[in-house]
């Protein structure tokens, strides 16, 4: 809640402040809240970030802690869930969990087999994968903002302690997944193909001609749209989803800040954060259906052996 | 918004989570829905295989009670003539029966009466001869007369 100790912009900073635990380099000046020099590092220091610019100037070497927890913890928590209901599954009539989760599997391995028509047992537990685990960081989103940011200052008796509970509204998130299934993309190319075949796939389209010196002319610009239209898929896949989080947590932290704001505003905010909390329902199940479809799109893609290539 | 070590910490967890699930959710999971299937068709199965045998069985009842019927009508039939047969023979044996009694009985008046008309005729004979002996007297010499007497007898 926008106190009367942090401003606004303070306020709303705080909330996209991922809690940081990275590498200070040496010589590095640590700023306390009044803006003053507080300590100088001797050397390079592995430490919580006590503030945006600290996080920033850690660089590539820091890990955000709440991301990671929340991103792991969930995906354990529905994962653990399953396995237990799996293991005790039977083919006799399906009761309660197991009904569920039958729902859940049957509708994916339905849209598997609609996309992916190749024989590889991975892509089905994937896309589970995905679409679970999606749906539930993005449910981080519905919890109002305030409260676990809230608990965790009341916990550790920091007031500034830095809390985001929603892991894909951190891009590291979303392009840590975009990019491993393009590793797995890549992987999946080239075991198909060989690496000739990923290389050929890479240099011989769209741009092909019988003849072999007219294709030397075409393979620089064969690269480079190909690498264009296979780099933008991870990138899309990661941003697009980061986007819509992003984009929803930030109206429901400025709808919060209304709160603090008189009680006719306050009610306004809570008619608001209920409507556009019951709009996020739809973003939340669509980015995690949209992710999983275009995994599944792109590893049939990655299976997929043209023609073409087999007379090559 | 900073890109840093998370991106391969989410990595490394989404390979290990998507192995996880490979292992101990689908596999179970889909063991148990494709045994399910597999039931429910064998079910189906049965139950189609069931609705046919008894439709066979259906048939093959009729078609039992069509030919019992049939043979049974047979039977009637054969019985009602047999019996027509049985009626028809009673009746010839009957009256052939009747005939031979008639014939007989015709023979033993036929037979009586000649025996009758025999002891008739001796006793006129005699009755004659008594007559003639009583008239004649004397006269008339039984032995010279007799052939005579007899002629007259056989004439009656």
């Amino acid at each position: 809640m926008a106190g009367e100790s942090q401003s606004t912009v303070g306020y709303i900073q705080h909330h996209l402040t991922n809690l940081t635990y990275g590498k200070l380099p040496a010589g590095y000046e640590r700023l306390d809240e009044s803006g003053h020099v507080h300590e100088v590092l001797t050397q390079d220091t592995w430490t919580l970030a006590h503030s945006s610019v600290e996080a920033a100037a850690m660089g590539f070497m820091a890990i955000h802690v709440d991301s990671m927890l929340w991103s792991i913890g969930l995906g354990f928590l529905f994962l653990v869930i399953f396995a237990r209901i799996a293991k005790r599954a039977h083919s006799g009539v399906p009761r309660g969990a197991q009904n569920l989760l039958e729902m859940i599997i049957g509708f994916i391995d339905q849209t598997v087999k609609d996309g992916f028509h190749h024989k590889n047992a991975m892509i089905a537990p994937m896309a589970l994968t995905i679409f679970m685990w999606i749906i539930l960081m993005n449910t981080m989103d519905l919890v109002p903002v305030d409260w676990i940011p809230a608990f965790m200052a009341w916990v550790t008796g920091n007031p500034h302690f830095f809390f985001k509970v929603v892991p894909t509204t951190d891009p590291n998130v979303t392009l840590g997944m975009g990019f491993t299934v393009f590793g797995l993309m890549v992987y999946f190319t080239i075991a198909k193909k060989g690496f000739m075949g990923f290389v050929k796939e890479l240099t011989l389209h769209p741009f092909h001609s019988p003849k072999w010196y007219v294709n030397v002319l075409l393979v620089p610009i064969n690269f480079a749209l190909e690498a264009i239209s296979w780099i933008s898929k991870p990138i899309s896949l990661g941003l697009r989803l980061f986007g819509n989080m992003y984009a929803g947590e930030m109206i429901f932290i400025l709808i919060a800040t209304m709160f603090g704001a008189g009680l006719v505003l306050g009610i306004f905010a809570g008619v608001l954060q209920w409507a556009w909390a019951v709009f996020h329902i739809l973003v939340i199940t669509l980015q995690a259906f949209v992710f999983m479809v275009l995994t599944i799109v792109y590893m049939a893609t990655a299976h997929q052996v043209e023609e073409e290539d087999q007379f090559h | 918004m900073n890109i840093n070590l998370t991106l391969i910490g989410q990595s490394i967890s989404f390979l290990f989570f998507v192995w996880f699930s490979y292992k101990f959710v689908w596999g179970y999971i889909r063991t148990a829905m494709d045994e399910r299937e597999k039931q429910i068709a064998d079910g189906l199965d049965a139950a189609d295989r069931a609705g046919r045998d008894l439709e066979l069985a259906q048939e093959k009842a009729t078609k039992q009670l069509r030919e019992a019927k049939a043979e049974a009508a047979t039977i009637i039939d054969a019985a009602n003539k047999r019996a027509s047969q049985i009626v028809e023979e009673a009746k010839d044996v009957a009256r052939t029966e009747g005939e031979r009694l008639k014939a007989a009985a015709e023979a033993q008046i036929e037979q009586d009466v000649n025996r009758a008309k025999e002891q008739l005729r001796s006793q006129v004979a005699k009755l004659a001869l008594v007559g003639a002996e009583k008239v004649l007297e004397a006269s008339i010499d039984e032995s010279v007369h007799k052939d005579m007497v007899d002629k007259l007898a056989a004439s009656l």
